[in-house]
């Protein structure tokens, strides 16, 4: 359900942006999602027609960078991924002290204007 | 001609920018903003009234009440002794720094000690909007099973403490604590923990103490 406002956060910053450019329009977004951000593309995609109507960035295209969880063990150092997105101690030595190190990012990078 | 700008913002950072405003007007009054969070069912409400129950004679409490509809957990927590205010949030899953924003509007903070916001209940969609209160707070419950923490880790993580409710149904329920607590600890490494019944009102004294302390660091 929050996807819906995060859509509308997304068109918001994209236009302050092209306005700053004097664009008339917005042909493509560049969003980099982090695999522990709890943003699921395919809803942002899905309220994106609708957001997007009237706006500069009415028809532009999404483009999506999907970050996959990096870990850092606290205890003996190794850098580990998730599996199959599942939360595991450390692979090496079992700690529970982990430290993520990338997967939270949830940013618009980009975008293309006209 | 197309142009690529480059931006690199957070996108969350609207709602980041007013719970920095939020935290501003909570430290000028001198005010401990705590965010509870939990499924629904997990006894919030009857924590706050439980929590109420002691701190109302030394301090005063406002609660924050998010759902989706009626009034009906702030009017418990009025009746338990604070100033309630019910945000409904018109089908929103979670509460945004933004709303708490209006919801402070309404609170006279100079006069307030405390704000407890009972965010809606959901162990999803609050933890990816901060309020700009000093703790974040969760409250799991024995009956949820022990594996919340593997399958909802955005919500375990980053917390500042984690109630566990309903520890009198502990004998009646297949919960394995150590996994669970495994679990939490690989999100909030050395996360201070509350064992405790509301129903039975066993072990709500740490957790007491834990807020009172907490009120005390904050000046207040």
């Amino acid at each position: 359900m929050h996807e819906l406002a995060i859509t509308q956060q997304i068109v918001q910053i994209a236009e302050e942006h092209a306005r700053q450019h004097q664009a008339e329009k917005i042909t493509d977004l560049y969003l980099v999602i982090g695999e522990l951000s709890s943003v699921i593309d395919e809803s942002v995609q899905f309220y994106w027609d609708i957001v997007a109507k009237d706006t500069l960035c009415e028809g532009a295209e999404l483009h999506f960078q999907r970050l996959p969880a990096e870990l850092r063990c606290l205890d003996c150092g190794s850098r580990y991924q998730l599996d199959r997105g599942e939360l595991t101690a450390c692979p090496q030595c079992d700690s529970a002290r982990i430290e993520v190190i990338q997967g939270k990012e949830f940013q618009l990078q980009s975008i293309d204007i006209d | 001609m197309v142009k690529n700008i480059s931006i690199i913002e957070d996108i969350q950072e609207a709602n980041d920018t007013v719970a920095r405003t939020n935290r501003q007007r909570l430290d000028q009054s001198t005010t401990l903003g705590i965010n509870l969070m939990a499924s629904p069912g997990a006894g919030k409400t009857t924590l706050i009234e439980n929590t109420l129950q002691v701190l109302a004679e030394k301090y005063q409490v406002a609660v924050i009440d998010g759902d989706i509809a009626t009034s009906i957990d702030a009017d418990r927590a009025e009746k338990a002794g604070a100033f309630a205010v019910q945000i409904n949030t018109g089908g929103a899953c979670h509460i945004d720094a933004n709303m708490l924003r209006q919801a402070l509007d309404v609170v006279d903070l100079g006069q307030i000690d405390l704000v407890l916001v009972e965010n809606v209940g959901n162990l999803i969609c609050p933890a990816s909007f901060q309020l700009g209160t000093h703790k974040n707070v969760l409250i799991a419950s024995i009956p949820e099973g022990d594996d919340k923490p593997y399958k909802y880790p955005p919500m375990y993580r980053d917390l500042d403490a984690l109630v566990i409710n309903k520890m009198d149904l502990l004998p009646y329920v297949d919960f394995d604590l150590d996994y669970f607590r495994k679990g939490v600890e690989i999100l909030s490494p050395g996360l201070v923990s509350f064992p405790l019944s509301c129903q039975t009102g066993e072990g709500l004294d740490p957790w007491l103490k834990w807020l009172e302390k907490t009120l005390t660091e904050e000046g207040i």
